[in-house]
């Protein structure tokens, strides 16, 4: 293999902090990227994740803290001197410059002997599976061989880090799947330290050896995608991980990291994520896949149905309860819209929340 | 017999389906006005003095461009046209690229763009009144420059080239630059940060990215300026030397229809100006080719 890895050990972002004026897009920003390690930066748009990663590429400068490369400090550094590779999420190829021309630009930039760069090109373009389209103009390819065209160009020039900025959210949903593999499958073969920052909770989870979920210019959990999947730390952490009923009530109990709490007159019970104080509201997440239809009884609510989709191996339907709580929930017998049914899931299946500040 | 009550269809689409699909209906009817207005004003004239240039006074039907070309008073005319108008249009637009790639970034663009516009409304004549007050010999300029003991004599910068040529720099500069402007903002600002990324430096990346995606539009920007230059009249009699270094040949064509009454002449001399702004024109667009003309955006988004 002619494309070899920098050697370092770590990428550390130190107290990072970034303001627009008033605004901290980025607030007190602490973590650490080991070699080889696929990072994913979650969040909802406008969480920060994105000016994240556009401080480590040295595109937004960072208004406090520091980004170490080992032991050496890179935010002071001009983009062009870090030599991180970065893929945009509009892939900014240059459209004047063949397929060929776009990839070895880092190389002719760093002034590599045309021998050595024409090796490097060969083998990222065998990477990207390109070959054969090394002479067009990134206009004349489809939108998953210009997404090839930016990883390859961000990788041949060897950089400790690859930064990609949502780089699958311009392709359709197809696309997308394959695009995702591609990468898992580039990012084995080469073990290129990644960051890739995406709003898609299915991308950072399959993708990801570490998922940072991000929120409001904090970081809220770091965590690999099992932990944060099976054990969220926050409600909007929940949210993200697809806990998508989250039911408000009042705590009523808290003991042996299991809380009880009044759901519109009914008991529910889960597992306490977070400290909670009798009396106080608290939300209980719950996933559509453990929200049953069922009898009348602990850990269930009345609710009316309001529609029913058909998706092959199962039905999901919306529901409504009496207090104006809104459900999702999957099911294999379909249900009329307009019945009323009641909902139910087992207690290892809720996680109790605080409400958050 | 059955067969007879199948209706046959052998016609094909209809004359309005056939034209609709080349592009032709109702809408296209939009374009006569303007078409009118380009034939009556231009086309017509156009016409009419390329006719009237090869009825002479005297002499044969080339008689008129005969003497142009002998006459050194004439031709030369081209040459000092030329001599204005080409080094005024590249300064234009070597100063509007750098002021563009800043104004670009800024947040008042707004204001600074009606500021920088203003020259245009004030039309070349109140431009030359003014720089004939301004850099006359008893102008601020001098003054300042021989109060502070700089010069000991009055520059002389007007009523000869320089004066024509600060006027064409004044009153072409905002065109150039607002054209200029245009082309600059509408190139990805991605795709600089992702030369940034991959180890250009801002030279590199205003040599390998910005100039070949900006080459064509320069090249329009530079035609539209050079016509503009190229017909330069008011100041090159106001603030220049019309019977010497600045007789552009618009001043010769007047000279022609207004002294010697020879309108005939002065058309010649009209399409003569008219064929070298042309070859001009179509020698920088052609030039063109060489470069990439699609889309200045990274991708199709």
């Amino acid at each position: 293999m002619t494309i070899a890895l920098s050697q370092f050990d770590e990428v550390r972002l130190d107290h990072v902090s970034r303001d627009f004026g008033a605004l901290n897009a980025l607030r007190d920003i602490n973590l650490t990227i080991r070699r080889r390690e696929f990072i994913a930066l979650l969040g909802p748009s406008g969480c920060g994740k994105s000016t994240t990663l556009n401080c480590i590429a040295g595109l937004l400068p960072v208004t406090g803290g520091a980004i170490w490369l080992d032991k050496s400090r890179v935010d002071t550094l001009r983009p062009e001197e870090r030599g991180f590779g970065m893929v945009f999420q509009n892939y900014a190829l240059f459209p004047h410059l063949n397929v060929r021309q776009n990839i070895g630009f880092g190389l002719k930039m760093r002034g590599t002997p045309k021998a050595e760069m024409e090796r490097k090109v060969d083998e990222a373009l065998r990477l990207v599976r390109l070959q054969g389209q090394e002479n067009k103009l990134p206009g004349q390819l489809s939108g998953g061989q210009q997404q090839r065209v930016a990883i390859a160009r961000a990788i041949v020039i060897e950089p400790p880090l690859v930064l990609m900025d949502e780089p699958l959210s311009n392709l359709d949903a197809k696309l997308r799947l394959e695009m995702r593999a591609e990468i898992r499958r580039i990012h084995n073969e080469l073990g290129a330290t990644t960051i890739y920052v995406t709003h898609d909770q299915d991308e950072a989870l399959s993708l990801a050896d570490r998922i940072v979920v991000l929120r409001d210019g904090v970081i809220r959990q770091v965590g690999t995608p099992k932990e944060l999947y099976e054990a969220p730390a926050h409600l909007d952490v929940a949210d993200f991980m697809g806990f998508r009923n989250k039911l408000k009530g009042r705590v009523l109990s808290h003991e042996n990291g299991r809380a009880v709490i009044d759901v519109e007159g009914a008991k529910v019970s889960g597992i306490a994520r977070e400290k909670l104080a009798v009396g106080a509201p608290a939300f209980a997440a719950i996933r559509p896949d453990d929200l049953v239809a069922g009898e009348p009884g602990p850990n269930a609510l009345a609710v009316t149905v309001d529609t029913i989709e058909y998706r092959g191996r199962e039905f999901v339907g919306t529901a409504r309860s009496a207090g104006g709580l809104d459900f999702v929930f999957r099911s294999h017998l379909a249900v009329e819209p307009g019945a009323a049914i009641h909902l139910r899931a087992g207690d290892e299946r809720i996680l109790v929340f605080a409400e958050p500040a | 017999m059955h067969q007879a009550l199948v209706p046959t269809i052998i016609h094909g689409p209809s004359l309005r389906q056939r034209l609709a699909a080349r592009g032709f209906d109702s809408v296209t009817l939009l374009v006569l006005p303007a078409a009118i207005f380009s034939l009556c004003l231009f086309v017509y004239p156009f016409a009419f003095g390329l006719v009237l240039s090869f009825e002479p006074k005297s002499g044969g039907w080339l008689a008129n461009y005969e003497r142009f070309f002998a006459d050194s008073f004439l031709y030369e005319t081209i040459a000092k046209t030329l001599w204005l108008a080409v080094p005024v249009t590249l300064l234009n637009l070597v100063l509007a690229v750098p002021v563009a790639f800043r104004v670009r970034l800024m947040r008042h663009q707004r204001l600074l763009t009606t500021i920088l516009v203003l020259p245009i409304t004030l039309g070349t004549v109140l431009v030359a009144e003014g720089l004939l007050n301004y850099l006359g010999p008893q102008g601020w300029l001098n003054r300042t420059l021989m109060t502070f003991g700089l010069i000991s004599q009055p520059l002389k910068l007007v009523h000869n080239y320089w004066g024509v040529f600060a006027s064409l720099v004044i009153t072409g500069f905002p065109f150039t630059f607002l054209l200029t402007l245009s082309y600059v903002t509408g190139i990805d600002p991605a795709l600089e940060q992702a030369a940034a990324t991959l180890g250009a430096s801002a030279s590199q990346r205003f040599r390998h990215i910005y100039l070949p995606l900006l080459m064509p539009g320069f090249a329009i920007t530079f035609c539209l300026s050079f016509v503009q230059a190229f017909s330069v009249f008011p100041s090159a009699v106001l603030l220049g030397a019309p019977a010497g270094p600045t007789r552009v040949i618009s001043i010769a064509a007047y000279q022609a229809a207004f002294e010697e009454y020879d309108y005939s002449m002065a058309s010649a001399i009209a399409m003569i100006m008219g064929f070298v702004q042309l070859a001009i024109v179509v020698g920088v667009l052609a030039s063109r080719g060489l470069f990439y003309r699609g889309p200045a955006s990274g991708a199709k988004g």
